[in-house]
């Protein structure tokens, strides 16, 4: 972006518009966020009635104190905390070597096999061939399908690829050979240790993956000892929907009136959204590398 | 492309002829060892439910397999297209994704354009770091969220339209409202990420652009329509190719989780529906049918999109 400032009249203008509409914009975004943090330190009843808007009123932690007691969440936490590391670490394992493989020109099936990924991206079998097959390989009901199934994101394979290809100059592992290094240990000695963006950027996305995955839950796990926190958060934000207004409809918070309910919601969506926006500050700078990266053609 | 000759003994313009699969597999062995857990993945996975579709076309049997009960040609997609839901189906469907489509795909544009003009580099990065952030957070929360704000008698946005006269709305409870309020809820969710892209190519603009746009007197307006809209044209086509390719696909989970008996007859879409008469009421081979007849048109729209805009402007994705 060109620097210099504006001098004449119009380009002041120009930059107050521009200012103002950022303004407007970050507002619309935060101030949602915003509100559920402040909503759910505030006293439900002034929730409800819509006074809290710019501060937290009468604080009150009556919606962590519930989430604290509540078992189903700590299970899927403990469910999704383990389907999320272990799922994650699967992920790598098997994008990053195959993209690696991908990047080398040397390797002569790379166009047949990336065509082959490529074709998933756009023809799938569809949800019930996908169910029955999952059926037939005994994964329902069973931790490993929040883990095997789609482990390699054909998206993210190419992203790591291209980085591959463009940030390793060919003659790296040409001199490596010299020296008699395999490929294996170049992967891992040289190819990774400089590409922590790209590799930093593809966990993350694997990370959110398995984090709100929902779906999974919801077609192939049955017993409530399995469920993932996604479940868990849908059954008690949403199982008393709108059209149970007020009549508590199953879900943990189904016995409380609705504004109690209403507290515990808000609680529960800081709570389980937390972690990710742990993550999210660290990972951020890499962003808009890997997305450039994932768009280069080729 | 000449690959390197570690085997001196051939030369080289005939070596580059002969490599094969085969006779490259002993030097490249360990390079077919890393990819191989891919492979066996995305064949699995991926591949294995294709050889499936056929169950579309045939009737399910549960002892003899997925492929082996006696073939029925056409007869569910048939029944299909004569069931009583297939107008409404198909109604929702596109009605639901062609909103998406046509008010979010301008969305993020316009904020990448504003935000790249923004001159103040702290302003513009906090600003950056928000709008990215609604992208993490999951479905569930996102419709619980929904619910919580928009509830007409307890939610903050429900109060405000109370204040503003709108009466008792219930937003997530009626028909009218079902389509406005999943598309703007996407829009804040995904505008800020999905302007990365754009951002990206912004990055890419030669500042002597700029330069000489302002020696000839341009003023931001006309910065912004003759640099910077330009800079990002291709990628607005390619992506907009991409997104009419999925035209009949409204994302399940969000449909889903917002679907209510008030809403249900502008909400039911294909993806919902398949769901409902697969896993929960067990017409395997009937809801196969559906799906295939889905992806089908989703990759026709693909298609004659691509064939459309390469037409036009040159640029397709093949």
């Amino acid at each position: 972006m060109n620097p210099t400032y504006g001098k004449n009249l119009n380009d002041r203008a120009a930059d107050a518009v521009i200012v103002l509409l950022s303004v407007l914009v970050f507002l619309i975004i935060a101030y949602p966020l915003y509100f559920v943090i402040i909503a759910s330190v505030s006293d439900s009843t002034l929730v409800s009635t819509g006074q809290v808007t710019l501060y937290p009123k009468n604080i009150s932690f009556f919606g962590y104190k519930e989430i604290f007691h509540d078992s189903r969440i700590w299970t899927g936490y403990k469910n999704t905390l383990i389907y999320t590391l272990l799922g994650t670490l699967v992920n790598l394992l098997f994008t990053l070597p195959a993209a690696y493989v991908l990047s080398r020109h040397e390797f002569r099936a790379r166009r047949v096999i990336m065509f082959l990924f490529v074709v998933t991206l756009f023809f799938s079998g569809g949800l019930i061939p996908t169910y029955l097959l999952m059926k037939d390989l005994h994964l329902t009901n069973s931790m490993w399908v929040f883990i095997l199934p789609f482990s390699v994101n054909v998206y993210n394979l190419i992203i790591a690829r291209s980085f591959f290809e463009h940030s390793l100059p060919k003659e790296l592992y040409e001199a490596a050979s010299m020296d008699g290094c395999s490929h294996f240990t170049f992967f891992v000695k040289v190819a990774l240790p400089l590409s922590k963006a790209v590799v930093s950027v593809i966990a993350l996305y694997y990370l959110v993956a398995h984090w709100n995955d929902f779906f999974t839950g919801l077609i192939y796990i049955r017993s409530n000892d399995l469920q993932p926190l996604q479940i868990v958060l849908r059954d008690i934000l949403l199982s008393n929907q709108v059209f149970s207004q007020g009549a508590g409809a199953g879900g943990a918070a189904g016995g409380y009136a609705q504004q109690y309910a209403d507290q515990v919601k808000y609680a529960v969506i800081i709570v389980s959204t937390l972690p990710i926006l742990i993550v999210y500050p660290f990972i951020q700078k890499y962003f808009e590398k890997g997305v450039m990266i994932g768009s280069v053609k080729g | 492309m000449v690959p390197e000759s570690k085997h001196s003994e051939a030369p080289l313009v005939l070596k580059a002829r002969k490599e094969t699969v085969l006779n490259t597999f002993r030097r490249d062995y360990q390079l077919w060892l890393m990819i191989l857990p891919a492979i066996i993945v995305i064949f699995i996975f991926n591949y294995i439910p294709m050889y499936g579709i056929q169950l579309a076309f045939r009737d399910y049997d549960f002892t003899k397999g997925l492929t082996g009960g006696a073939w029925r040609g056409f007869d569910y997609f048939k029944q299909f297209f004569d069931s009583y839901m297939f107008g409404d189906l198909m109604k929702n469907t596109v009605v639901i994704s062609l909103t998406t489509i046509l008010l979010s795909f301008p969305a993020p544009i316009i904020l990448a354009l504003l935000i790249n003009q923004l001159r103040w580099k702290r302003a513009k990065k906090a600003l950056q770091t928000t709008v990215y952030l609604p992208h993490f957070i999951s479905i569930v929360v996102m419709v619980g969220l929904l619910n919580v704000l928009l509830s007409p008698n307890s939610g903050i946005i429900g109060h405000l339209l109370t204040s503003m006269g709108l009466g008792d709305v219930n937003l997530l409870g009626s028909t009218k409202t079902f389509v406005p309020v999943y598309v703007i809820s996407d829009i804040w969710q995904h505008c800020g990420w999905n302007s990365i892209i754009y951002l990206a190519a912004l990055s890419t603009v030669d500042p002597q652009l700029y330069d000489s746009a302002k020696m000839d007197g341009a003023s931001r307006w006309q910065t912004i329509r003759y640099v910077d809209l330009p800079a990002i044209v291709p990628t607005i086509i390619i992506l907009f190719v991409l997104s009419m390719g999925n035209v009949l696909s409204t994302g399940f989970e969000k449909v889903f989780l917002m679907q209510n008996p008030l809403n249900l007859p502008v909400s039911e879409v294909i993806a919902t529906y398949v769901y409902k008469i697969g896993i929960i009421s067990n017409q395997f081979s009937y809801s196969a049918a559906i799906g295939l007849f889905n992806t089908v048109i989703n990759f026709i729209f693909l298609y004659a999109m691509n064939a459309f805009t390469r037409k036009s402007s040159d640029i397709s994705l093949w």
